[in-house]
């Protein structure tokens, strides 16, 4: 009596620590706040299982450092940096339990549960956020260049493909400076490639391009015989968009200093609003001391300059004119662009810029009323499987079967208790794997009862039986369950999300199963025989 | 007590002859169709987008093949998925695979145009949408393939160590059979290939596994109770009396995978197939690749006291039931059954 005694203990105890695992409790979770769009921490009551974005909807991203416009020597430096800065990103951004994680050197996971604009989501991860200042080619050193750029381009045998007058629209302007005349009656010569393409904007170093025209420039600029013939210390930039000049949509290049006056790493605040006079949406940002020190030396020194303001190398809006020293504070302007974006900009300004370029490899995105009728579906299928296995049990083993489906209800309950315990995530194949696992778990009960039968049958009174039973059904259920155990375990190192879902949960199941199957179960045995000791025949 | 197949005394092994017919011809069939249509991989493992959508009414899938058409997506698929107004859209990379991630970016793109001048800007709601490069497609196939070889090596190595090599051959090479059944029957039911069924595919090598385990476990303890049976009577013996297991067993797991299959929903329909089949030939191949494999590698390279090969001497005498052969020493005695009934 006191055997059974110490395993009810034993059970109870592991009923306690289950049941106290599931209990609802309080979860700090971040959710946008819906008066300021802010994030605030708020606590949640519910159960504490985890559920996979296949079963509450949300994206899942793969990132890798894109290596397409050069190769990045050390990818995990990279990935490491950029992990710290997607994380701070997406922590403002408005996601509940975000997870950013590393996977195997080079890959970033990042998973947004819940999340409904995928689109946003990617540019806000995505987006390099590198800010930099320069000063535009104040000299004209560029312009300077252009003939001897053309003269490349026409040794290269490149010829115009456009030959229009180009000097019937860059008169539109009204701006005909010394400069451009001279640059016109050089058309009227040679008819430049390049020059021809190029219109001098109203501020030193800015040229407009037409819209149709800007990738063949830029494929032009681009070529190393032009790179070759490129003034020292001088860059080219585009802009970040189009801007129409009477009919026609121009894009503007302007030509900067290769080195930037200061960096968006200097950057401590940013936010956005919108400018109440031109009711344009706005970045206003603050630098750190140390900056302002230096951005106020470097614009001293250019007052009445012009200054690009250049976000992951395009340069965003017309280059102001520095009228005096400029300190810590600045501001982008983004014209006419909703006040979401400028936001999105701010976020990604305040949590740093990218190391590198990071290109999708993966992308999934599953929305929330699929999770939800997929749970639904599972939970019946389940119920439904379930109820199929204990008529089964029941019918064949009558009271044994009823003691193994009680006990089949603890496995239900050990299983559930193990992935909240551990923190385990709750998949779709999880769930089915949970499903199809409570068929298999009846298995060492088969065995068992099976055996025990077999000993009956071998003249072995009943309490012999049940005893031999239970042990010599032990090796084939150890063998079986480790073998299982040890696909489950391959399937989790190889495979992904979901998959690693479904093997936690076939490892789990298995474990809670030769608890329940064996421990609880020859317990239940021990307290019938030990109830009915008169007892002859074993309803098995 | 209800007794399915008690003392049951089939002569398994004689039929295996005809079990590697009937296992050749499937095979052959299997075959022939993944030679001639292959497998249906996902996109996780080719690359490119697919995107499940609803809309409120019914659309002319041909309207949205014309629109794929149009923008350069030749072999896109489109099928219902589940009821008439869900729809799936999937672009293989194709020979876009060589632009790399930006090409993937490009299909994504132009499915979403696709659908946006078929079935019309905001009349459809996205439920799943999926955008995989063609490096971490082939990343996964090569996992896949080791994940299952990996497998096959851990589980010769334990039952190596749990029973015998002889007995490790003899269950991986039966549960090899139900991968390339398993293989075979997801090409005839163009079945998709995600990762989901590839974890299906493991998980029938588990369960496959665990059934061989069960019968080889009872065959090494008769191999010791029954010193003078030759190996094909306790092989026999053997699946005789795990029969019952055997019965009930897989009916409460084929209750369970029915229950997904029918109830579970169509993202989880391919997995139920493919453990629906599983479990068929897992069981199947447990009695009869797994037991006459091993009677054939105990023949070619005998153990210890070479009771495989004495199964086929003629001089041996072949009893198929040897509990009950006069021949044997006297194994337990069976008496007569329990008093019945139950109460």
């Amino acid at each position: 009596m006191g055997k059974i005694r110490s395993r009810l203990y034993l059970i109870a105890l592991l009923v306690v620590a289950s049941i106290a695992s599931l209990i609802p409790r309080n979860v700090t979770m971040r959710v946008p706040d819906k008066d300021s769009g802010r994030m605030k921490d708020t606590t949640v009551r519910r159960v504490p299982i985890k559920l996979g974005l296949d079963l509450q909807g949300g994206i899942h991203l793969a990132l890798e450092v894109d290596q397409s416009k050069g190769p990045v020597p050390d990818c995990a430096d990279a990935i490491q940096r950029a992990e710290k800065v997607v994380r701070t990103r997406i922590d403002e951004f408005g996601t509940t339990e975000p997870v950013v994680q590393i996977q195997g050197r080079c890959r970033l996971i990042v998973e947004l549960a819940g999340e409904k604009d995928p689109a946003r989501a990617k540019g806000v991860i995505q987006r390099t956020a590198f800010l930099e200042f320069r000063i535009t080619d104040m000299k004209n050193t560029f312009r300077d260049a252009l003939p001897a750029m053309d003269g490349a381009l026409r040794r290269a045998g490149v010829k115009s493909r456009n030959p229009s007058a180009p000097s019937a629209v860059s008169q539109l302007f009204g701006d005909t400076t010394k400069a451009q005349q001279k640059e016109d009656s050089a058309d009227a010569n040679a008819a430049g490639v390049l020059s021809s393409l190029l219109f001098q904007g109203q501020l030193p170093g800015e040229f407009l391009v037409p819209e149709e025209q800007w990738p063949l420039v830029d494929s032009l600029v681009q070529r190393p015989d032009v790179r070759g013939q490129m003034p020292r210390g001088i860059e080219l930039r585009w802009g970040a968009a189009s801007e129409s000049r009477g009919a026609r949509a121009y894009r503007a290049l302007y030509a900067v200093d290769s080195r930037p006056i200061i960096t968006g790493e200097e950057l401590v605040k940013a936010n956005a609003r919108r400018d109440q006079v031109t009711n344009q949406s706005i970045v206003t940002f603050q630098l750190s001391r140390r900056g302002g020190r230096k951005f106020g030396q470097e614009t001293a020194r250019h007052v009445g300059d012009y200054m690009a303001i250049i976000l992951d190398g395009r340069v965003q809006g017309q280059p102001p004119v520095i009228r005096s020293q400029i300190n810590a504070n600045g501001q982008i302007e983004l014209g006419t662009k909703p006040l979401q974006e400028a936001s999105d900009l701010a976020l990604v300004l305040r949590a740093g810029a990218l190391p590198a370029p990071l290109t999708i490899v993966d992308e999934r995105a599953i929305s929330a009323t699929l999770g939800a009728d997929s749970i639904h579906d599972g939970i019946v299928a389940g119920i439904v499987g379930v109820l199929l296995v204990i008529v089964i049990m029941v019918g064949y083993y009558r009271m044994s079967g009823a003691l193994a489906v009680a006990a089949l209800t603890l496995y239900c309950l050990f299983t559930l208790a193990g992935l909240a315990a551990f923190g385990f995530t709750l998949t779709l194949p999880g769930l089915a794997g949970f499903v199809l696992s409570i068929g298999i778990a009846v298995d060492a009960n088969v065995l068992i009862f099976e055996r025990i039968r077999e000993e009956l049958v071998h003249g072995k009174s009943l309490r012999l039986a049940v005893e031999d039973g239970f042990l010599h059904a032990m090796n084939a259920i150890v063998d079986s369950n480790v073998s299982t155990v040890l696909t489950a375990l391959i399937l989790y190192a190889v495979g992904t999300g979901p998959v690693q879902g479904f093997a936690i949960t076939l490892i789990i199941g298995i474990i809670a199963s030769m608890v329940s199957a064996i421990f609880v179960v020859k317990t239940l045995f021990l307290i019938w025989l030990h109830r009915r000791p008169d007892m002859v025949t074993l309803s098995i | 007590m209800i007794r399915l197949f008690a003392n049951a005394n089939y002569d398994f092994i004689k039929w295996r002859r005809w079990a590697f017919s009937l296992t050749g011809a499937i095979m052959l069939v299997g075959t022939a169709f993944l030679a001639t249509r292959g497998l249906n991989y996902s996109i996780e493992f080719t690359g490119g987008t697919s995107v499940q959508f609803e809309v409120a009414h019914k659309v002319e899938t041909g309207k949205i093949r014309a629109a794929l058409d149009n923008v350069g997506l030749r072999g896109a698929d489109i099928y219902n998925f589940g009821s008439d107004t869900s729809y799936v859209v999937r672009a293989r990379l194709g020979n876009r695979a060589s632009e790399g991630d930006a090409g993937t970016q490009a299909v994504a793109d132009s499915v979403a145009h696709a659908l946006d001048q078929s079935v019309g800007e905001g009349q459809y709601h996205i439920a799943q949408r999926q955008s995989v490069g063609p490096k971490v497609g082939r990343e996964l196939q090569g996992k896949a393939l080791m994940a299952i070889l990996f497998s096959f090596v851990v589980t010769l190595i334990y039952l190596a160590f749990r029973f015998e090599w002889r007995f490790g051959l003899a269950a991986v090479i039966a549960t090899a059979h139900d991968v390339v059944a398993t293989v075979a029957f997801i090409s005839v039911m163009h079945l998709e290939v995600s990762l989901v069924v590839v974890g299906a595919v493991l998980t029938v090598v588990g369960y496959s596994l665990n059934d061989t385990i069960i019968i080889f476990d009872r065959v090494r303890e008769n191999l010791r109770k029954f010193r003078r049976q030759n190996l094909y009577e306790i092989l026999n013996l053997s699946i005789n009396e795990t029969l019952p297991r055997s019965v009930l067993t897989h009916g409460t797991t084929i209750a369970t995978t029915l229950a997904l299959l029918v109830l579970a929903g169509e993202v989880i329909r391919p997995f139920a197939w493919v453990m629906s089949f599983g479990i068929f030939t897992g069981t199947f191949s447990s009695i009869y690749i797994a037991a006459p494999v091993l009677l054939w590698i105990e023949k070619r390279w005998p153990g210890q006291d070479a009771r495989g090969a004495r199964a086929f001497d003629p001089r041996a005498t072949i009893a198929p039931v040897p509990g009950a052969s006069v021949t044997s020493p006297p194994p337990p005695p069976r008496p007569p059954r329990a008093p019945q009934p139950t109460r």
